[in-house]
């Protein structure tokens, strides 16, 4: 299981880009951590691992 | 009545059982976007006694600004750098202020900011704030980031919270309303937003957090 944003996913070896396309996530509007750390947009192939802590903040319009 | 600086001390120490104007006085906070959030949370951190704060935007104050955005209408046509100088240092003329009119990207962000040990994300635009989020996490490892996303519409304030995301990375705002659903940016919600990330400014400067 991957804790992603709180929750318990049955997400181990899907990588970040897949979990982003199924989700209707865009790229270019989110950052994402992976335990505690950020991961850079070129790693977005990087997969998640049972016990990953993963954090995806997706960025809206307005400031 | 001239006002000096020990002036200003004491009367931001007055009020808070453990003076803290000396280590505000040293901070140098960074604000990119001088909107509705960055204009309103530069007001809190100038009179909170913030030292040193470096202010950048490329946009100019225009009148559907007004309806969110700490400037006045006399403010119209001004460059928002110059306009939002201009009214702090009437709030607080001891804050040292570094403004740079340009548009900030992941090419010129990390040297802008180099010498802040805090930077607030405050633009609109919902790429812009991404591109500078991973940017400056990624390449400035002693900065924390305070951004900002989902302060559209009115009321609900009680939705805007702010969550700590990593070591140095905090996100204020409800994560959801976006301006381009059409619901317009208010006041309001607006400064609960800029109210959240300010006040997390103030909260790692005095490392008052648990």
């Amino acid at each position: 299981m991957v804790r992603i944003n709180g929750e318990d996913v049955s997400a181990d070896g899907v990588t970040i880009a897949q979990h982003l396309e199924r989700e209707g996530s865009n790229p270019a509007r989110v950052a994402v951590m992976i335990n505690g750390e950020i991961l850079p947009k070129a790693q977005y192939d990087t997969k998640m691992n049972d016990g990953d802590e993963v954090e995806i903040v997706g960025f809206v319009g307005g400031g | 009545m001239k006002i000096t600086e020990e002036d200003f001390a004491k009367a931001v120490d007055s009020r808070s059982i453990k003076p803290s104007y000396e280590l505000l006085k040293r901070a140098h906070v960074g604000i990119a976007g001088l909107g509705g959030l960055g204009s309103n949370i530069a007001a809190a951190l100038a009179r909170s006694g913030i030292g040193h704060l470096t202010l950048v935007d490329f946009d100019t104050v225009e009148l559907s600004n007004i309806n969110r955005q700490l400037y006045s209408l006399k403010h119209i046509g001004m460059k928002k750098t110059e306009a939002l100088s201009e009214i702090l240092q009437e709030i607080n003329p001891f804050c040292e202020i570094s403004l740079f009119d340009t548009f900030v990207d992941e090419k010129n962000c990390v040297e802008l900011f180099d010498s802040c040990s805090v930077v607030c994300e405050a633009f609109d635009n919902a790429e812009c704030k991404a591109n500078l989020v991973n940017t400056l996490l990624l390449e400035c490892r002693d900065k924390y980031i305070v951004a900002a996303s989902g302060m559209a519409g009115k009321g609900r304030a009680n939705e805007i919270v702010t969550k700590r995301l990593g070591k140095r990375f905090y996100i204020c705002g409800d994560g959801a309303t976006d301006v381009d659903d059409g619901e317009g940016l208010s006041a309001a919600r607006v400064m609960v937003c800029a109210g959240h990330q300010a006040s997390k400014v103030i909260e790692i400067i005095l490392n008052l957090e648990e």
